[in-house]
Order: structure tokens, then C-alpha cells, then sequence
């Protein structure tokens, strides 16, 4: 039925359009001169129609079941809902809906079965009154725009006004849709502070995220303490940035600067491939690749190294970062003049001088801005840590321990049976927040130091 | 009439061959860019090359400090020699050559570095200082030379950058010649700036003439009148003129010099 709404929408811009442009045709065949060409004549008719009632479309999709759920449930005979609180509502009304669409389970009362057919009535009339307005607001607006055509109408600029509107809806839909995760972050952080004292949260050093199944049971008291869990954040960022910055810079600095232009084109698409590898498949290597022989080698040494690894992990995302970073310092190296280059050079100094002393220096600040986008990226990176790193938080900084990650406890929070309405699941939303506050704070800097580094070459 | 526009009597008694080119062929990739140029450039004179748009002038300029080695497609056959040494011998270094024949550009490229930097850059890559001193000593010398001193003296470490455009340029002449280089390639090198810096740039190429051999590549005629001793007019790659710059300007011979000096071609 949508796909009929849409398509009689559609049918009758392109109605409209053709109206249009014949009657701009017309006008203009007859020896007027138009101040729009007749295809805009008939693209204003055709997006003034097509872009309102497509909207009015999806709100009233957006509303009517929700309106529909309302009325069913305010139509019942009195009574029958009891005592039920707001959970059982949501039973009584699932259980009219399956009725409505024939799946009906034992034997249900009269009054459910009444619902059921008042809730499938109320659907067709809606979408009946759906397809009604449409058609009526859609030939209306086509007569409108056909009204207008003349020749000093200036369906140009009415064009013009119309696709700037969409896209600046479309613009702000990522806007709308940011503010729409912080303000469900902050409201789960909220409730999760309201049981747990914030300064536990940001100062605690102990990481033990439980409940008390009974009341009685002592010993499974909760410890929300996020200073471990964020320190191996750390630990795993820095080693992952230990081996990808370096690796990165001159990886990109070779092949900028050095390499031969058949190398380039051979190497440049393998690390991009690098880039486009699923993090899970990052996971495996790290598990089975890394970290065993990560083990073997601290035990060649007589070195204790446990299993899960921070530096096994690390050291997989630091190859996963490597494309991001040489990229970003590949398009910094780029964007520096090719005249500073040629001075350099023609001063006597060699290719490897030229992009020490003055290539990297000019190009740093899109380097540390790529550097930092990197970092934000390693922080919330998830899957790889899921399956290398750890689950125990532990207050280290030793890469050769085991260490648990922000990102790792909040998958390890929600997965499974979750309630909303203890500290454990909820914490997961606290992490979350600040997980997204810390790099928050880093891409601002970042976009910062880029947007300064843009301006310093024109 | 041109003749009056130029700075001072010409001397050309001085007649030490500084560069010597013989048959110079440049090719990027299937273009051939230079044709059989043969040229002999004086030691403290000034050289202008000029010619219209894409005649091979500044391809030529960097055959002179192997410049063109930097760009792949580039191959140069020939022979060029300075101060009787073949430059495209495998025994040079193009790096070393590089510090022997300085080179100024068409834009102002300071180095995203302090004044004082800029200047010891060169200086400090090829050894030229043993102490501070001394390299601060170089650096003054260079910017005297460059004709800039006294408007930087005073702030030696803020960034070259930060300089006009002008500026910028005689920094990059004093730049360049920190290296103490024997031949100055300038390529155009007041295209990017207004009147009055470039009589200040055109002041101070007439004074480096002192020193070394200056050869320049330029759009403006007047400029060529102006500064040169010797001119070459280059066309499609070939070199069709090359005279003393009186005579090349009130009597070319060739009816090509002739058409692009009085504006026919160009």
C-alpha cells in the first residue's frame, strides 16, 4: 500500500512537470520571452509537489501507528484491562496485534478478538485516508504550480529554493541525529550516577561491575571504579601508536617521496586494502597469529607474558591505524608547495634532507591531525580488543599483562540477559559517555590543528 | 631608445666563458622540449634568456643545476660544462653542483622556517660553518647580499613567511647565494611581485653581477633591457638569438627576434 502511495505520488509530479514545461512551451513558442526555461518551469512543479507530500507521507507513517496502538487500547471495553500496570498493557496490546494478523495462540477473549478487527479496520481506513490525501495534495499543488506558469515567473529561483531546502535538511540530519545519541547517552549516564556516586565512577581504582543477586549475598558488592578499565584504553592506545605512527610516517614518506611510480601504484592500493579489512578478521589474527607467538617469544626470553596480551592487541591495531595514518601524511606531504621542494633541492640538499628538514616540518600539522584522528579511532576501537584483549581490569601499565579496554566492558555489560534498572547494565552507558567525551575532545583538536594547517598554504 | 632604459654601461670586456653548453637536448618523455642549444655564458654578466611562453627558456635554465634530474620523464643529452668540468659527468654530484649553482624561482618559497634558518639552511647541509659565529656571520653576509639585512635584522627568528612578497624573494636570493654558488639561476623571478619590488630585485641583480654569473629568465623585455648584459631569445626549443643585449633589442637579426620583440609573436 506505502509502495502505491509513493508511486501515485510520484506519477503525478511527473504529471505535473509535463504540464509545466508544455505550458512554458507553449508561452514561449507564442513569442514571449520567459524568464525560466520551460524545464525549470516544470522541475518547480515537480520537486514543489514531490519533496512536501513526500515528507507529509512519511510523518503520517511516522505517527499512525503509534495513534492507531492509542485508540485501540482507549477503545476496549471497561474494565477489562484490570489492574495492569504499563507492562501488562504492552502484552494485552502485542497480543490484539498478532490476533489482527491471524496468528492467534489458544483461545482468546471476545473483547481481544473485537480489538483485533477494530485495529485492522483502523489501519486500512488510515491507509485509504493516506492514499486520499495524497492524491488531493498532490493535484492541488500541480494545479497551483500550473497557475503559475508566466512569463516573468521565476521558476529558476523557485527551484533554487527548493533544492537548498533539501540540503540543508539533509545536513542537519547528522546534526539531529549526534544530539539524539549524547542526549540517550546522558540520560542512562544520569540514572547510572543516581545509584552509583560519581566520584566512585571517576576516581575508583577498582573495576568489579556486579550485583548483588539476593539480598544477602555479601560477598558480589560492585565495584564501578573506571580508572583501571580507562588505563587500559591506554596502554593498548599507546602501544598501538608505538607501532603505527613510525611505520605510517615513513611507509608514506617513502612512497610520497622515494619510491619509483611502479612501486607507488602497486603499494599504494595494498595498504589501502590494508584499510579495508573487517577489524574482526584484525581479531583473529591477533588471537591466533600474535599473541601465541608473542607467548612463545617472552617464554624463550623466561619472561611471564599471559595470555590476552595488551600488546598483542595493541600491536594488531596499531597495523590496522598504519593506512590511516601514511594516508593522512601522504595528502599532508602533497599538500605542501611544490616550490618549497624545488628550493630545498635546488640548495644542494638531498631528497632525504629535503623531506626532514623541510617537507615534514611543513606538513606536520596535518600529520598530528592525522595522528590524532588515529588516536580517537584506536580508543573506540571494539572488535579486535573484544577478542585480545582481556576482561579483567587490572590497575597496569605493563604491556605483557592482560588488560581490559572501555570498549570491551561495555560490550561485555550488555551482552546477554540485560535489566535497565541496575548499576551494572547502566554502567555501560557511563563508559559510553565518556568514551565519546574523550574523543570528542581529541577530533576537536584534531579538525583544530588541521583547519590551521589548511590556512598556512593557499 | 631601449638602450636608455638600462642601468648602467654594459661591460662585456669581462669575457671568462663560465658556462659552456654544446648541443643541449632536453626530452620530457616524447617531447622534445630543447633543441641542439649551444650556448657560452659569461662570467660576471647577466644572461637573460627570453622568449614566449613554453620556448624551452626555463627548461634550459634547469639543465644548468640538473634540476631536470629531479623530474622522471626528463632526459637531457649534451654536453654542458662549468668552468670547463662536464656537469652531467657521472663523477658530480648533482647535490654539490646544486650548492655551486643557486637557483631562484618564479614564486617566493621561504621555508616554513625562521629568517635567520632559511638562510643558515644551506650553509648547514653542506658544512660551510664550523662555529655559530661563523654561521651567524654567513647569515649576515647573505642578507647584506640579498639587500634585506636592514629591514630583518631585528627579528632574525620570526618565520621567513611572514615576510612581503617582495621580501620574500631577495630572502630567497640571499638564500641561495648562503652557499657561496659561482652561478645564479634566477627563473623569472620578479613575476610574482609588484613594481617596486621588483626594482628592488632588478636593483639587486645589477649588484650580484659583481660576484657571480647570473643568468635570468624573463617574461618582460624591459626587464631583459634593463638588467642584462648578454640576451638569448629562445623559440620552440630552439635557440634562435643570442647577442649582446644592445644590439639584440635595436637590431635583432633574425626576423623572429625581430616579430616577438616588437610584439608580432609571443
Amino acid at each position: 500500500m506505502t509502495t502505491i502511495v509513493f508511486v501515485t505520488l510520484f506519477c503525478i509530479s511527473v504529471l505535473g512537470y509535463v504540464l509545466n514545461r508544455q505550458a512554458a512551451t507553449k508561452l514561449r513558442a507564442d513569442g514571449t520571452r520567459l524568464h525560466s526555461v520551460p524545464g525549470y518551469h516544470g522541475l518547480y512543479s515537480l520537486l514543489s509537489t514531490l519533496v512536501p507530500v513526500a515528507v507529509l507521507i512519511v510523518l503520517w507513517l511516522i505517527f499512525q501507528g503509534p495513534l492507531i496502538d492509542r485508540f485501540t487500547m482507549s477503545g476496549l471495553p471497561a474494565g477489562s484491562l484490570g489492574e495492569l500496570d504499563a507492562g501488562g498493557r504492552q502484552l494485552v496490546l502485542a497480543e490484539i496485534k498478532s490476533i489482527s494478523r491471524g496468528r492467534i495462540f489458544g483461545d482468546p477473549e471476545a473483547w481481544k478478538v473485537d480489538a483485533a478487527d477494530r485495529y485492522a479496520w483502523m489501519h486500512a481506513i488510515s491507509r485509504w485516508m493516506l492514499l486520499g490525501i495524497v492524491i488531493v495534495a498532490s493535484l492541488g499543488i500541480v494545479g497551483f504550480a500550473r497557475s503559475r506558469v508566466a512569463a516573468n515567473f521565476r521558476a529558476r529561483h523557485g527551484v533554487e529554493h527548493i533544492t537548498s531546502g533539501l540540503m540543508l535538511f539533509c545536513s542537519t540530519i547528522a546534526i539531529f541525529t549526534t544530539l539524539g545519541i549524547i542526549a540517550a547517552l546522558l540520560f542512562e549516564s544520569i540514572r547510572f550516577f543516581e545509584r552509583v556516586p560519581i566520584t566512585e565512577f571517576f576516581f575508583g581504582l577498582n573495576w568489579e561491575p556486579q550485583i548483588p543477586l539476593r539480598e544477602d549475598q555479601i560477598a558480589a558488592e560492585g565495584a564501578f571504579g573506571w580508572i583501571p578499565v580507562f588505563l587500559g584504553t591506554l596502554v593498548i592506545t599507546v602501544v598501538a601508536l608505538f607501532l603505527a605512527v613510525p611505520v605510517g610516517l615513513l611507509s608514506a614518506i617513502y612512497l610520497n617521496e622515494f619510491a619509483p611510480s611502479r612501486l607507488r601504484a602497486v603499494a599504494k592500493p595494498v595498504l589501502e586494502i590494508l584499510a579495508g579489512v573487517p577489524t574482526v578478521v584484525y581479531g583473529f589474527f591477533a588471537i591466533l597469529v600474535v599473541a601465541p607467538a608473542i607467548r612463545s617469544f617472552g617464554a624463550s626470553l623466561g619472561i611471564p607474558v599471559s595470555p590476552n596480551t595488551a600488546l598483542a592487541a595493541g600491536s594488531v591495531m596499531g597495523i590496522m591505524l598504519i593506512p590511516f595514518i601514511s594516508s593522512f601524511t601522504d595528502d599532508a606531504l602533497s599538500a605542501v608547495p611544490k616550490s618549497l621542494r624545488d628550493g630545498a633541492l635546488a640548495l644542494g640538499a638531498t631528497r632525504a634532507e629535503t623531506v626532514l628538514n623541510v617537507l615534514f616540518p611543513a606538513a606536520i600539522p596535518g600529520i598530528v591531525g592525522g595522528i590524532l584522528l588515529a588516536i580517537s579511532r584506536a580508543i573506540g576501537e571494539t572488535m579486535i580488543v573484544v577478542m585480545a584483549a582481556g576482561l579483567i581490569a587490572s590497575l597496569t601499565i605493563n604491556p605483557l599483562d592482560s588488560v581490559t579496554t572501555v570498549t570491551v566492558q561495555i560490550v561485555t555489560l550488555l551482552i546477554g540477559d540485560t535489566s535497565f534498572d541496575n548499576p551494572k547494565t547502566l554502567a555501560a552507558f557511563a563508559l559510553g559517555m565518556m568514551l565519546f567525551i574523550v574523543t570528542l575532545i581529541i577530533n576537536v583538536f584534531a579538525l583544530r590543528i588541521v583547519r590551521k594547517y589548511r590556512e598556512a598554504y593557499d | 631608445m631601449m638602450n636608455d632604459m638600462r642601468k648602467i654601461e654594459r661591460d662585456t670586456a669581462v669575457s671568462d666563458i663560465k658556462i659552456h653548453a654544446r648541443d643541449v637536448q632536453v626530452f620530457y618523455g616524447d617531447t622534445h622540449a630543447i633543441k641542439d642549444v649551444s650556448v657560452d655564458i659569461l662570467d660576471k654578466t647577466v644572461t637573460a634568456f627570453i622568449g614566449p611562453s613554453g620556448c624551452g627558456k626555463s627548461t634550459f635554465l634547469r639543465c644548468l643545476n640538473r634540476m631536470n634530474d629531479t623530474i622522471d620523464i626528463a632526459r637531457v643529452k649534451g654536453d654542458i660544462q662549468i668552468d670547463g668540468n662536464d656537469i652531467y659527468h657521472p663523477s658530480i654530484d648533482p647535490v654539490q653542483l646544486r650548492a655551486k649553482v643557486g637557483m631562484v624561482f618564479q614564486k617566493p618559497n621561504p621555508f616554513p622556517k625562521s629568517i635567520y634558518d632559511n638562510i643558515a639552511y644551506g650553509p648547514r647541509i653542506h658544512g660551510l660553518a664550523k662555529t655559530k659565529a661563523e654561521l651567524d656571520e654567513i647569515v649576515e653576509r647573505s642578507l647584506r647580499r640579498g639587500a634585506i639585512w636592514d629591514e630583518v635584522k631585528d627579528r632574525l627568528h620570526e618565520p621567513g613567511t611572514g615576510l612581503s612578497g617582495g621580501q620574500q624573494q631577495r630572502l630567497c636570493i640571499a638564500r641561495a647565494v648562503a652557499t657561496e654558488p659561482e652561478v645564479l639561476l634566477m627563473d623569472e623571478p620578479c613575476s610574482a611581485l609588484d613594481p617596486i619590488a621588483t626594482a628592488q630585485v632588478e636593483d639587486l641583480i645589477d649588484e650580484l653581477r659583481r660576484n657571480y654569473s647570473v643568468v635570468i629568465v624573463t617574461h618582460s623585455m624591459q626587464q631583459a633591457a634593463r638588467v642584462s648584459q648578454n640576451t638569448a631569445f629562445f623559440h620552440l626549443g630552439n635557440l634562435v638569438e643570442y647577442r649582446e643585449t644592445g644590439q639584440i633589442f635595436t637590431n635583432p637579426e633574425d626576423p623572429r627576434t625581430e616579430s616577438y620583440i616588437t610584439g608580432r609573436i609571443g
